[in-house]
């Protein structure tokens, strides 16, 4: 049989998407047990066991200096600032987009300017930001939006052009202005649009975030990282990454069911 | 001999509902359409065939006010047409008549939200359940009464063309511009709809303006059909004369006549009943 038209059963998929986590654990966990054997200090690649009382010190034993909790602390700052970038960038996104997608007279200025400010890289303005801004917490918000809004924006953009004229035109005929036709037709066509788009920004959001925390903060997941860096401290480091990694996935995953659950219709519609 | 005659005084009164004059299409150097010149009447079901790219869809483009005619003007009531879509037109396309995030109850209530409503959109309480009630009228009378909260998406092809003739008519327009509406449905359902838009078609005062690549449909629907053809062609430069109605005939003179008597109907009705009470 052609390896195109083999299909694995339900319990062989579900062992395909195990295996290669499996492998990727079982092949740090040798190499870590191997390099401890040699030198019981190894920093590299901490074993279990020194993770866990890592996260231990940092989740569930307050600070002695601060009395916080280190782990909840930089998680909650990150996420703070990541749910406000977002938040602000996905407004911008759509306003900007359904202006320049549906309306001429908004796409003439709006397009070429977007396409532009999309390509400058905004990790390149950062010094900007910290200088205009200041060190604060709005600096590191503003990089999230600038980074992410001109993406959101222009996808929007096109996704509004998508939406066939026939609708338009049959918008008007029931009588829409401008503004109705775009509050009853455009936005609810695009609102599922803009959830797929902020799951394909949340990696960049990620990104813009940790950098501008490892830059110039006091507490945040990013600059917790690059703070233990000094130390070696991979025992920190890991259990860090792991867990940005669960939080980028469940944003995801969050996303993708309310799409789903918001707008039953959308699945449908596309086919 | 008499039948026939009464037949013909029956069909004079109707006034030009539609006039078009002289009117000319061009994109670039390519002529689409030239010299058109025609009257429709109020209630007249005209039929628009020929040939692909002759420019009949085109012709609808310009009643539905999508596009402006380069020269010549066309009126409505002795006026010249709103350049843009409106509510006095509905229109039916062969796809995405209908919205694919409203359900079949919401896609027909909108019609009768969006002019009452020009801040929100929408109507709120008493107003939305009113709208959703005649909405729900129209719906069982084509034949959408049991799927009122389904999206488009789960409707066969036929039962979308129902919901976007329901969704055209709600707003009560003057005339219904209608492009190739059956042309993906398989010959059943072509026959039912054809059945369905007949009906709706005696029931209200519409003027239809149908383009169809089906001449039996042509024929069989239409009380006029209009062919759309070029007169004359330059093979060295095929854009370079457009095309132009070449066979007006009247059709089915007999549901016509039967749909003028019924328009008289209530207005003489009436008279009976005024002069009874006279007396």
């Amino acid at each position: 049989m052609r390896l195109i038209n083999r299909v694995p059963g339900r319990t062989g998929w579900s062992l395909l998407v195990i295996l290669p986590f499996a492998i990727l654990l079982f092949a740090y966990l040798t190499s870590s047990v191997q390099r401890l054997e040699l030198n019981t200090n190894d920093k590299l690649l901490p074993s279990f066991t020194q993770m866990s009382s890592a996260v231990e010190r940092l989740a569930f034993t307050p600070d002695k200096r601060s009395g916080e909790y280190l782990f909840w602390q930089d998680t909650a700052a990150s996420l703070k600032r990541l749910g406000i970038g977002l938040g602000i960038a996905a407004v911008a996104g759509l306003c900007l987009g359904i202006a320049a997608g549906t309306l001429p007279l908004f796409s003439a200025p709006l397009s070429p300017l977007l396409t532009v400010l999309s390509m400058v890289p905004p990790l390149a303005i950062l010094p900007i930001l910290f200088i205009v801004f200041g060190l604060g917490e709005l600096s590191k918000v503003m990089l999230i939006v600038i980074g992410v809004t001109p993406v959101l924006a222009r996808d929007l953009e096109q996704r509004a052009r998508e939406i066939p004229p026939e609708l338009l035109i049959k918008a008007q005929t029931l009588g829409a202005n401008t503004w109705t036709l775009i509050l009853r037709v455009v936005l609810p066509q695009l609102l599922p649009r803009l959830l797929i788009a902020l799951r394909l920004v949340l990696g960049s959001a990620w990104l813009f975030l940790i950098a501008a925390e490892a830059i110039a903060s006091t507490d945040g997941l990013g600059y917790r990282i690059f703070l233990v860096r000094r130390y070696l401290a991979m025992d920190v480091i890991l259990p860090y990454v792991a867990w940005i990694t669960l939080l980028a996935w469940s944003m995801d995953f969050g996303l993708r069911k309310l799409t789903r659950l918001a707008f039953p219709w959308y699945a449908g519609a596309k086919a | 001999m008499s039948r026939i005659t009464s037949l013909q005084t029956v069909e004079q009164p109707a006034k030009p509902f539609i006039q078009v004059n002289n009117v000319w299409q061009e994109y670039g150097d390519q002529v689409v359409l030239e010299r058109l010149n025609l009257t429709v009447n109020e209630g007249d079901f005209c039929t628009l065939i020929g040939a692909s790219g002759c420019g009949k869809s085109t012709f609808l483009r310009l009643l539905l006010g999508q596009e402006r005619p380069s020269r010549g003007e066309i009126l409505l009531d002795n006026a010249p047409i709103a350049g843009e879509p409106d509510a006095s037109r509905g229109v039916v396309f062969q796809r995405y008549s209908v919205f694919p995030h409203l359900t079949v109850l919401d896609n027909v209530a909108l019609g009768l939200e969006l002019p009452k409503s020009p801040w929100l959109g929408r109507l709120l309480g008493g107003g939305k359940r009113e709208a959703r009630e005649q909405a729900e009228v129209i719906l069982h009378k084509v034949g959408l009464g049991h799927s009122l909260g389904k999206y488009p998406a789960q409707l066969s092809g036929g039962m979308q063309q129902r919901l976007a003739i329901a969704q055209a008519l709600i707003t009560q327009p003057r005339i219904l511009l209608l492009d190739e509406p059956f042309g993906a449905l398989d010959p059943g359902t072509r026959k039912d709809m054809h059945e369905l838009l007949l009906t709706l078609w005696q029931e209200t005062r519409l003027t239809v303006f149908m383009v169809t690549h089906d001449l039996c449909e042509g024929f069989t629907l239409g009380t006029r059909i209009l062919v759309f053809d070029k007169t004359r062609l330059d093979p060295q430069a095929p854009g370079a004369y457009g095309a132009r109605v070449t066979y007006d005939i009247p059709l089915n003179t007999d549901r016509r006549a039967a749909r003028a008597a019924i328009d008289e109907l209530p207005a003489s009705l009436g008279q009976l009943h005024i002069a009874h009470q006279g007396a």
